[in-house]
């Protein structure tokens, strides 16, 4: 099993009337409520917990993006992992990732990529998500239906750019460039393992299978509710005729961990509310513009996790109704641990992205709630894929073996 | 009314084309929302004109929307369209999104476009008075904005269609992405394609035709179609929204005849 410590780096001070003042989180959310000064102070408590969940053994820890909202506050994930590759030396970096299709010309995701598996010695996972409508139609205006005809192309040059040792043409229909030259280029050849975060389109079943990328559920609505999609996946797979190899797919959990059940609900009870409620709050008008998805999608049922979120009545649900339907893993260390189980077993996953800093939790929860996990849960779900030696060499990183030595906190 | 099919080569594209009519050819081109239920524009237009009322790719059972990107894509396309239904001298009427197309093709291809009617067109900003964004916009939310009538609007969207049929509803998501998706390529997230540089080439005589409640495209943008085109009339129309032709069909009618 790999165990990454993912932050979505929120906002933490929404007021209390958050919903009704505004109708969405993301997009139209006036920028005045952010203080760039108490900003400064987040950031790097933010980046503080990453390099301590190195220092605790998580094998990864994890980054993305987004815009114009106060769900997740980075733009650029490429800075915050930038920073993280001075201050740990053994955790993969999980940037899940960069949105290809925004990026003008696409071979800035292929140079700054390389930038960071250079710097960090070869400890990067590349993510290439398409992105939620809400950062690639409504705040970066991509438009929706050649959104992933774009992505396609984008893919394509990306690869392309890391696979050549020379310089090369690329006539797209989005991108066109006389010489394409990556430079650096990554430590880890081909190109480091990849990630694909998904919701359900069989087109991404296939591009994953077709690559050996990775698929990346992420969802906050728990394990139960992402069974049936993740059996769809591993159908394609089975279909497909190829390996099962758990490590081809990874799921995002919410899980908080605590001395007692009752602790728990005590510890972290106010800040699930606040990411359940308003991190989460956004317009259903801006979860799925028109044509972002395929009609073939649209037509299998599957609804974007902010489309589904939009459709749960999260500000009538307790601390109870999140924890029995298991949208949250949240208990003592033994709870979280037979979960944890059940989801890794039930979903057939290899990754586990974990979500332990949630809404406005402070720092001090953060870090008791992730120790927890670390010491009490981690080393008894480690040895939960024994025929796969609990590791694949296709889904993980390839760090280099002479690095330079520096002086990080986690040494 | 009836539909027949057409299909262009060398795209294979298959297009429905509603006709309905006897008299003068008119070809008109549907908005962002495509034909409404029992569409009274054109139950009134048909009342004195031949109307031909292609769907656009991506709209009702017309198909060939993926090679179909940008602008020029739609403009040719349409102009392809107009040539294989073999019009005679027709009046080109287009309304919102269909009138943005309909100045494209006669800015384009002028001297084969020689009577043009717009009605409420996209296709300009003016940064002064932003146009609504109908892509984030729910369906609860459109009466409001398309009609200046909001109630009768509302049955006029809704007629013969039960909202409350799961079936329905999954048809409409499926619907709505079509279209929506289609009109995302010259709409979205601004409906500006560099038409005001191309609207001097225009040498149809041209009605242009807007609701004096339209609160979608304000009514000052008729003003700047008007100083753009040098044979038009501006016509504006009392007690209307941004469907000015479905709310007034036969003030609509009049103004066409009167001016043709």
């Amino acid at each position: 099993m790999k165990f990454t410590w993912f932050h979505l780096m929120p906002w933490p001070h929404m007021p209390d009337d958050f919903r009704e003042k505004h109708r969405s989180v993301w997009v139209d959310l006036p920028s005045k409520m952010y203080e760039p000064e108490r900003g400064h102070g987040i950031y790097h408590q933010y980046l503080d917990q990453l390099e301590f969940a190195e220092s605790v053994g998580f094998d990864g820890i994890g980054v993305n993006e987004h815009h114009a909202n106060a769900y997740g506050l980075m733009p650029s994930p490429n800075i915050m992992a930038a920073t993280l590759t001075r201050r740990t030396s053994k955790a993969a970096l999980v940037v899940l990732g960069n949105s290809i299709a925004l990026y003008n010309p696409p071979l800035r995701v292929a140079e700054e990529f390389a930038m960071l598996d250079v710097l960090s010695g070869g400890r990067l996972v590349a993510g290439f998500p398409v992105g939620t409508s809400m950062d690639t139609n409504y705040a970066y205006g991509t438009i929706p239906a050649l959104t992933r005809e774009k992505y396609a192309e984008a893919h394509d040059l990306i690869r392309k750019a890391w696979a050549a040792d020379e310089p090369f043409a690329f006539n797209g229909r989005y991108t066109k460039l006389r010489y394409v030259n990556c430079w650096p280029k990554p430590i880890q050849r081909p190109a480091p393992p990849i990630f694909i975060p998904g919701g359900g389109s069989v087109e991404t079943y296939d591009f994953c299978l077709d690559n050996t990328y990775s698929y990346s559920y992420l969802s906050y609505s728990g394990y139960l509710r992402a069974k049936l999609l993740m059996e769809g996946y591993w159908k394609r797979v089975a279909e497909r005729k190829t390996d099962e190899s758990p490590y081809r797919a990874g799921f995002a959990q919410v899980i908080c961990v605590a001395d007692t059940d009752a602790e728990a609900e005590r510890l972290y009870g106010p800040h699930v509310n606040y990411f359940y409620n308003r991190c989460l709050h956004v317009y259903p008008g801006f979860a799925d513009a028109p044509g972002y998805r395929t009609i073939k999608t649209i037509q299998t049922g599957a609804l974007s996790q902010f489309t589904q979120a939009a459709a749960r009545d999260y500000p009538n649900m307790t601390w109870k109704d999140l924890v029995d339907g298991r949208y949250i893993i949240a208990g003592s260390p033994e709870t979280v641990r037979q979960q944890m189980e059940e989801l890794i077993k039930s979903l057939r996953v290899g990754n586990v992205f974990c979500l332990m800093h949630i809404g406005d939790m402070p720092d001090d929860k953060v870090r008791h709630s992730t120790k927890l996990f670390a010491e009490k849960v981690m080393p008894h779900l480690r040895n939960l894929w024994p025929d796969w030696n609990n590791h694949d060499d296709r889904f993980w990183v390839h760090p280099m073996n002479e690095r330079v030595s520096l002086k990080v906190a986690a040494e | 009314m009836k539909s027949r099919f057409l299909t262009l080569k060398p795209s294979g594209a298959r297009l429905q084309v509603v006709e309905a009519g006897k008299g003068k050819d008119l070809l008109y081109l549907h908005g962002a929302g495509g034909h409404m239920p029992n569409d009274p524009l054109l139950a009134a237009l048909a009342s004195k004109y031949r109307v031909v009322a292609p769907l656009l790719p991506g709209y009702g059972q017309s198909t060939g929307e993926d090679g179909v990107r940008d602008m020029l894509d739609v403009t040719l396309h349409a102009l392809d369209v107009l040539e294989a239904l073999k019009l005679k001298k027709p009046i080109v009427v287009g309304h919102s999104m269909g009138g943005m197309i309909a100045a494209e093709m006669a800015a384009i291809a002028h001297t084969e476009i020689a009577k043009l009617c717009l009605l409420a067109p996209a296709g300009l900003w003016l940064d002064d008075h932003p146009i609504a964004d109908i892509f984030s916009k729910l369906p609860y939310e459109l009466p409001g904005l398309l009609f200046h009538d909001r109630e009768a609007g509302q049955k006029l969207l809704t007629s013969g269609v039960n909202m409350e049929d799961p079936e329905f509803l999954k048809e409409f998501l499926v619907m709505n992405a079509r279209r929506l998706g289609m009109a995302g390529k010259i709409l979205f997230p601004i409906p500006d394609r560099g038409l005001a540089q191309r609207l001097y080439r225009i040498t149809a005589k041209t009605l242009i035709v807007w609701g004096r409640e339209d609160v979608l495209i304000p009514p000052v943008y008729g003003d700047a179609f008007k100083r753009a085109i040098s044979k038009s009339r501006l016509v504006r129309i009392a007690k209307a929204g941004h469907a000015v032709g479905q709310e007034r069909p036969a003030v609509v009618l009049k103004a066409i005849r009167e001016f043709f």
